[in-house]
């Protein structure tokens, strides 16, 4: 069995502390994890410095390089991963294993890393919009018109508290490297693999691994790395999100509310959309952030949510090495069951129905997991209460709305899908600050142009704009 | 003597020591029970309780494993008054403190004490090695204060060998109330409060070497003077005396070769893990060697205190050598008697070591049966 030690600053710990990964469904130990604890922690981050100083040896293009090599290391080759090599079908059948995510999924998600990784110049021109990269390196430059500029690093290191059920989330830490920003990772204690793995690509692939500290632990690991790392991101539910809001040292990344709004101008032809709308649901097993969990439209709502239905409806919890499997498991059985509670909450409010009620139970419980098959629910009113809910499965209500209300009503939204051509709706939505990502058309939510910033521009984060002045 | 398979450790202790241990053992349980149940000298409640049970304890208890014959003692007979039924008329007028345990919310459990404590730590004394407990060293006492007896105890400890003892007030229960109200960022700033003071004591001069810690604010200490580019070291500390809260040997290995610098005779400060409560005393730990992974054994100060590790289902049937059971305590002074108490902890048996030769338990841990119900290691 595969044992994986802590990394600090690239060198492996070998911890008297393991945590055993277990396989979600036979219980079956995959891996045992060499833990840490906040004090350790707290130690390796007075030299922080010095894991920018590794990087800032090579130059952000030398980097980006090395990171598109390590794109290839991660995705096609086998690689050092604790005390033995993982190899590309390892990795998908462990986080498989651990995640309860079907394989093929996890083969996607792994595809989404590597593209952002083997894209990185072109992300990072377009989060600097277009800036030379050395202006990040020495703390200033010029910009091109006589100007100069000043972007002045604000942490040596990115800490990142990372999630245990999504695998596609690793994406926003990536761009930190090239950046000449070194990594404290904390692994979600199922899914560890992404972060092991891909540490690994880039040591391999020539990045110094002194930049990196892997954190597998407790609650106090994470708590320390959000204190003791300038800069840090999390991952965690709506609450975590609202206890950093306004903390300028943490991105903090929750549940997404992912919508797509249909304007009075297309709905009427609703069936042209439907399959933008599935696809928002379900991909990847309406895991994600950007996931869509609501439907907004003026009429049209019930066929719409029937027609949904009568598609992802049928869908049946598979074995994860099933291509055709298309949902995940709850690792935890009672995070199914109570997800199921709080959704008969949902549903016993009038005005509220179960549009998947017709295609079976949607609990299924196993001996030690459980699998949640999509719903469709229909809202008449956006004051219902299941409006404002998302789930970590394939979940969706659609909701009436007439179209003069819908910004106002839809709440925070991550990533926004408005379907219109009506020019003055398009300029409301426009200038609507709670949505993140606006896609005007019909363009799935879990679509990502990752040459756009995501919850926040990382450069931004990152790196301060000051003044900069020198003598003649 | 416990059957061996494979190599002896070399610290395991001879079986004429274990045996004449054993007769120490059950002689003294002899000489506790006709002490606390004879009518000229036994306490209120005991006598009472004496009354109650189906057999004589001046009669039938003649030896360590008759003491199986008494129920379980139970903790909740501690709390509430009046405190003075636990005093052995044989020592009555005699000085007495209150010391308690618990209490966050509702009653605290209380045991009286005349100088059970000083006795305890007099024993433990005689465990640390002068070289980095030097007599005459003063102390810092880094741990719950307030009405818990290890405020005297170690401020005793250190008074016994020729310190005066610095201390900061801490308290525990104000500690628990701040985590279940979820005051995380009060939690900080209390525990800054009392690093802040230590480190004040610490760095004034006054020839401090020796210091008590739970090993949370040990940690933190190690962190704040690391904060202002000194250490523990540095600042003197050549012995520390750590307790109070759950030990992993993880935790120890971090704590030795990270905030202590090494082990003793690398880094010249000596860190001695020990297990105990009030009802017990102090149990002294073998010494930690990275050899044996950082394994923290305690032992108890036998024959005043025994510690067995149990079958979970059968707390009369002790577990083989190496095996996980939970902790059973007893306690025999002529201050206080204890036939018997399940602790809230579990562990695995350890064989006999040569400096104490008798039981031992390693891998202390909140028992699994309530570990999820318990705020542990707070402070």
């Amino acid at each position: 069995m595969l044992t994986i030690q802590p990394l600090r600053w690239g060198k492996p710990y070998k911890s008297l502390d393991t945590f055993d990964v277990i396989h979600f469904d036979t219980g079956e130990s995959i891996a045992k994890i060499g833990q840490v604890n906040g004090g350790m922690v707290q130690m390796d981050m007075r030299k922080a410095d010095q894991a920018r100083k590794a990087l800032r040896a090579f130059s952000c293009d030398d980097l980006i390089k090395k990171c598109e090599h390590a794109a290839k290391l991660f995705e096609h080759e086998p690689l050092p991963v604790g005390d033995g090599m993982q190899s590309v079908s390892d990795f998908i059948h462990q986080q498989s294993a651990s995640t309860g995510l079907p394989e093929h999924m996890c083969q996607s998600n792994m595809k989404k890393n590597c593209f952002v990784l083997s894209n990185m110049s072109k992300i990072l021109s377009c989060l600097t919009r277009g800036l030379p990269l050395d202006i990040y390196t020495k703390g200033y430059g010029d910009e091109g018109r006589g100007v100069t500029v000043s972007y002045q690093c604000q942490s040596p290191v990115l800490g990142a508290v990372l999630p245990n059920n999504s695998p596609g989330v690793h994406t926003l830490w990536l761009p930190a490297v090239p950046l000449q920003v070194g990594l404290v990772l904390k692994p979600g204690s199922q899914e560890p693999w992404t972060p092991y793995r891909m540490i690994s690509a880039f040591i391999q692939a020539g990045i110094p691994a002194e930049a990196f500290c892997l954190y597998p632990g407790g609650h106090d690991v994470g708590s320390t790395i959000m204190s003791k790392c300038s800069k840090s991101m999390i991952f965690g539910s709506a609450q975590t999100v609202q206890q950093y809001s306004g903390n300028p040292h943490v991105q903090a990344h929750g549940p997404g509310f992912s919508k797509i709004l249909l304007g009075d101008d297309i709905v009427d032809r609703w069936e042209d959309y439907l399959d933008m709308m599935v696809e928002s649901v379900a991909s990847n097993s309406g895991r994600g952030c950007i996931n869509c969990s609501g439907i907004w439209a003026s009429r049209h709502t019930k066929q719409i949510a029937e027609a949904i239905a009568a598609r992802i409806g049928p869908m049946e919890a598979l074995p994860p090495t099933d291509p055709k499997a298309e949902l995940a498991a709850f690792t935890n059985k009672q995070m199914a069951t109570g997800t199921w509670a709080m959704i008969q909450q949902d549903l016993a409010e009038s005005g509220v129905t179960d549009m998947t009620a017709s295609y079976g139970p949607r609990l299924v419980e196993r001996e030690r997991c459980g699998y949640l098959r999509p719903m469709v629910i229909h809202a008449d009113s956006p004051t219902r209460g299941v409006a404002a809910k998302e789930y970590m499965f394939p979940f969706v209500s659609v909701v009436e709305c007439p179209q003069k209300d819908m910004i106002k009503s839809i709440g925070q939204t991550l990533i926004g899908s408005a379907i219109t051509h009506d020019a003055a709706w398009i300029d409301e939505l426009t200038n609507a600050v709670n949505i993140d990502r606006l896609n005007i058309g019909s363009i799935a939510t879990n679509r990502l142009n990752w040459l756009q910033p995501h919850e926040g521009n990382l450069t931004e984060f990152l790196f301060r704009n000051r003044a900069y002045q020198l003598a003649n | 003597m416990p059957i061996m398979t494979g190599t002896s450790p070399a610290w395991l202790a001879s079986p004429s020591d274990v045996s004449e241990a054993k007769q120490r053992l059950d002689a003294h349980t002899v000489e506790t029970v006709q002490w606390h149940f004879h009518e000229s000298t036994g306490s209120p409640f005991w006598l009472g309780k004496k009354a109650e049970l189906k057999f004589d304890p001046l009669k039938e208890i003649k030896c360590f494993d008759d003491l199986k014959k008494f129920p379980m003692f139970e903790d909740e007979w501690l709390r509430g008054g009046p405190v003075e039924r636990w005093i052995p008329k044989g020592l009555a007028g005699k000085p007495t403190y209150v010391f308690e345990t618990g209490g966050t919310t509702g009653i605290p459990k209380s045991r009286v004490v005349i100088d059970d404590f000083r006795i305890d730590y007099e024993l433990f004394s005689h465990t640390l090695p002068d070289e980095y407990f030097p007599k005459g060293a003063n102390w810092l006492m880094l741990g719950p204060s307030g009405p818990r007896r290890l405020r005297l105890a170690v401020e005793h400890l250190c008074q016994y060998r020729g310190g005066i003892c610095f201390c900061i007030d801490l308290d525990p229960r104000w500690v628990i109330k701040l985590i279940k109200k979820g005051w995380m960022e009060h939690l900080e700033e209390y525990k800054k409060h009392c690093i802040d003071q230590a480190i004040t004591i610490l760095t004034a001069n006054h020839n401090i070497k020796c210091m008590f810690a739970t090993p949370k604010l040990l940690e933190s200490l190690a962190m704040g003077l690391a904060e202002k580019g000194t250490t523990l070291r540095e600042c003197g500390i050549t012995g520390i005396f750590s307790g109070g809260t759950e030990f992993t040997p993880q935790w120890t290995r971090f704590c030795v070769e990270e905030l202590l610098e090494g082990l003793p005779e690398q880094s010249g400060v000596y860190m001695t893990p020990t297990y105990g409560n009030t009802l017990m005393g102090l149990a002294c730990s073998r010494p930690i060697t990275d050899e044996d992974d950082y394994t923290i054994a305690y032992y108890a100060p036998q024959p005043r205190a025994v510690v067995e590790i149990v079958d979970f289902d059968d707390s009369d049937k002790v577990v083989e050598y190496g095996k996980t059971g939970r902790v059973k305590l007893y306690t025999m002074t002529k201050e206080f008697f204890v036939p018997g108490f399940l602790e809230r902890d579990e562990g695995e048996r350890e064989l006999p070591f040569e400096k104490y030769p008798w039981d031992g338990v390693s891998g202390v841990r909140p028992f699994h049966g309530f570990a999820s119900t318990t705020t542990v290691g707070v402070y």
